[in-house]
């Protein structure tokens, strides 16, 4: 494969140039600066530049630093994983269910653990959606459960059983200290413990999950931002029949 | 700035709302619930926890419910244990909870002398009328907006390192976070703690160690500074007896909240936000409603009807306590998608709208969640607007919205941005507010009485079917629950004919005095 060599742009090609933003538990004086410059440094920017520093009360400062990147790196050589499934548009989606399926199918969803945002599952299940995608609920041939914020994950478990669900909906907004990892894990860990694990089909959503990570915490998708309702409509169907002929 | 709002339709608004919360009313005060309880033995002077940290209030409560009845209330049992052992409340309640002593036999004794418990109510009510007073001589006139941020870091002693830095960059109030799942727990957790997600638990010791730096920090900056936390959950009026101990200044405490969205029992919440607002109101302790969330859920343009009403309805409640207008900080939210065409002048509308109707309250204001996206560019631009919707509209609880929402809990420096850009709009447009009028009959003035328009109906169909139905309906945040549905309801428990609760009985005889004298 070609090699294809990428640096930041700033303004002229190849210059390079970064912005970053941190603070530093240290107060904002001339050492402040210094330290600021070479923590820019240290993660191999050159030509570093401290544009603002202010206090952020007593032992804190904050900065803005620009920067310059040096080695370009290689697209080609990257690994990009991504939900294979064609996505298809909401009619498509509902034609299929209608072609491939005798019943509607079960989604359930929500956002687990010490999350309380809903705003990612409410965009992906609730009718109006966002950014004009109409959610799950609007789907002929889907029935759609959203269970809120703050489930936990015997909870979901639970209420998916008790549904028949075909489809868990796993929702992740914020997150602290990367707690929502563990959170995921654990709902895997508890479905194998269980025996439930294939017995549906589990989907992960969020602003920090790929679906790379998805896959590496053992669910059966990722999908971080830029995503609708369709797109995880479209990988669920399809997962679905391929699990029906399977079976047959 | 000032909109020609209907007057007529707002009166029959309230008239509404006071008839669906006196309905209500009728209903709580025929039951109590074990947290109510808890809260009385609280005021009693009852703190701490057993070795296995089963708080104090809890096992004796426990106790009661196990081996008598509950309906007769805790002063019943302690005035009669007080009677018999000459011991003190807190003394009864180690002993009960040591297996050394029985609550039984009381539960058949006639009538008691209650009498007894008063020097204990006493002292605690002696406590928080001394930190009442002591907020009044900190707390001059006001800025308005007071710039209000959270920290939530799972730990107390980070929490305050946080806050310190917030209050040097101009925080007026600083809330703490509790610690997910805190809402759901049926007692309240005792002592220092040091790990939570999302957020740090709410606990005695907690508040205290808070206060405290808050407390020294307003020696060196002049200021004082307002500590907020969570009354609500299962142990809401309960966390509102700690918060009165400790000089908590506000408190989040919703009627329905919790309802809504924790799904605790609709009996149980109603009889808790009662004891919990006389509580509040006694100790001079602002609440923070919490119909911001609604818009969260549904779309903010089609519900903002819904924040109006429930803010009526919250009004009456929080009256019904004995709460005086100056201490409801009834909450709204700057949630319309800033994609559709004049949602700034439509959030004016809302906005001030609620000044209107309530003038009197300081109104908790929210800042923009809903679409947020993780550009935190586009959050600063977002985050402004409200800011300048905020100072345009004279509210009074300005809660800071961060750039990196829907990212994560608030980094040191993100609060910093966000109290600059607050100062910045603050300063810039200082006077802006008495200098604008808004056009007669213009689409904001029409928008704000549609809105106000829409709640009134809304009002009138609670009214006519009653409250319980309308949350069975799913009438707020498109969310149904059910009266005997959810958490909590097996501490629900109805009121014996001898039934007393002494210590709302002296709160609300002492707010009726106090209402008198004004």
């Amino acid at each position: 494969m070609n090699k294809k060599l990428l640096l930041p742009y700033g303004d002229t090609l190849d210059d390079g140039k970064v912005q970053l933003s941190f603070s530093l538990p240290c107060p904002c004086n001339p050492t402040g600066d210094a330290a600021a410059k070479a923590t820019a440094e240290a993660m191999g920017l050159y030509d570093v530049h401290v544009v603002h520093s202010s206090a952020l009360g007593e032992g804190f400062s904050f900065y803005v630093v620009y920067g310059m990147r040096k080695d370009p790196i290689d697209i080609s050589t990257l690994e990009v994983r991504d939900v294979e499934t064609q996505a298809m548009s909401k009619d498509e989606v509902e034609a299929f269910i209608a072609e491939k399926f005798d019943r509607p199918l079960v989604f359930i969803g929500a956002s687990t653990g010490s999350d309380a945002h809903t705003v990612g599952i409410d965009a992906i299940m609730n009718m109006k959606g966002i950014h004009g995608h109409y959610g799950l609920e609007r789907y002929k041939g889907i029935q759609a459960i959203n269970l809120g914020s703050q489930v936990d994950n015997e909870t979901l478990l639970e209420k998916a059983k008790e549904h028949r669900a075909d489809v868990i909906l796993v929702s992740q907004t914020v997150t602290q200290k990367d707690i929502h990892i563990r959170n995921l894990t654990a709902f895997v860990e508890l479905l194998e413990a269980e025996g439930e694990r294939d017995n549906f089909i589990i989907v992960v959503g969020g602003a920090r999950i790929s679906h790379a990570l998805a896959k590496e915490l053992g669910f059966d998708a990722g999908f971080g931002p830029k995503k609708y309702a369709f797109d995880v409509a479209s990988f669920a169907v399809n997962a679905l029949f391929d699990k029906m002929r399977h079976q047959e | 700035m000032q909109l020609a709002i209907d007057k007529t339709i707002m009166q029959d608004a309230r008239e509404d709302a006071k008839a669906i919360a006196k309905a209500i009313k009728a209903f709580i005060d025929e039951k109590t619930t074990t947290s109510v309880e808890r809260s009385i033995l609280r005021l009693l002077g009852i703190d701490q926890a057993t070795d296995f940290g089963v708080p104090l209030v809890n096992a004796v409560v426990d106790h009661i419910v196990e081996h008598g009845d509950l309906s007769r209330g805790v002063c019943h049992y302690m005035a009669h244990a007080v009677k018999k052992t000459d011991k003190s409340p807190k003394a009864i309640a180690t002993l009960i909870a040591s297996g050394k002593m029985h609550m039984k036999d009381f539960a058949k004794k006639a009538v008691p002398d209650y009498s007894v418990l008063t020097p204990y109510f006493l002292a605690t009510e002696k406590i928080i009328q001394h930190q009442a007073k002591k907020r009044r001589e900190h707390l001059h006139e006001y800025d308005v907006p007071e710039k209000y941020v959270i920290v939530a870091t799972g730990n107390i002693y980070e929490d305050i390192k946080q806050a310190l830095s917030a209050v040097e960059k101009g925080a007026d109030i600083i809330a703490v976070i509790r610690t997910t799942g805190q809402s759901l727990l049926d007692y309240v957790p005792d002592g220092v703690t040091q790990e939570g997600f999302g957020g740090t638990y709410a606990t005695q010791e907690n508040f205290r160690l808070m206060r405290e730096a808050l407390d020294e920090s307003t020696k060196t900056h002049g200021r004082y500074i307002k500590l907020v936390n969570y009354a609500s959950g299962l142990c809401m009026p309960e966390i509102a007896v700690l918060g009165a101990i400790e000089r908590l200044d506000m408190m989040l405490n919703d009627s329905l909240y919790g309802i809504i969205f924790r799904d605790i029992n609709m009996q149980r919440t109603f009889i808790d936000q009662h004891f919990s607002r006389v509580i509040g109101a006694y100790s001079d302790i602002v609440i923070n409603t919490g119909e911001d969330n609604y818009l969260t859920t549904t779309d903010a343009f089609d519900n903002a009807h819904t924040v109006i009403a429930s803010q009526f309805i919250n009004e009456q409640f929080a009256s019904l306590a004995g709460m005086p207008s100056r201490l409801m900080g009834l909450g709204h939210a700057y949630e319309i998608d800033p994609a559709k065409p004049h949602s700034f002048l439509y959030e004016i509308a809302n906005a001030q709208l609620s000044r209107q109707c309530f003038p009197n309250a300081p109104l908790k204001y929210m800042p923009p969640t809903k679409h947020m996206h993780g550009d935190i560019f586009n959050g600063i631009a977002q985050n402004t607007l409200f800011n300048i919707a905020a100072q345009l509209t004279g509210q009074n609880i300005h809660l800071l919205g961060m750039l990196t929402e829907a990212i994560h809990t608030p980094f040191v420096s993100d609060r910093a941005l966000a109290l600059n850009n607050a100062k910045h709009i603050e300063t810039a447009m200082l006077a802006l507010k008495d200098e604008l009028t808004i056009k007669p009959g213009g689409m904001i003035e029409k928008r704000a009485n549609d809105v106000l328009k829409d709640a009134k109906k809304l009002l009138e169909s609670i009214r006519e079917m009653g409250l319980f139905k309308a949350l069975e309906k799913g009438t707020f945040a498109d969310i149904a629950r059910t009266q005997d549905g959810g958490k909590g309801l097996e501490g629900v428990f109805d009121k014996h004919p001898h039934y007393r609760n002494i210590p709302m009985e002296r709160f609300m005889q002492a707010l009726k005095a106090g209402e008198s004298n004004e």
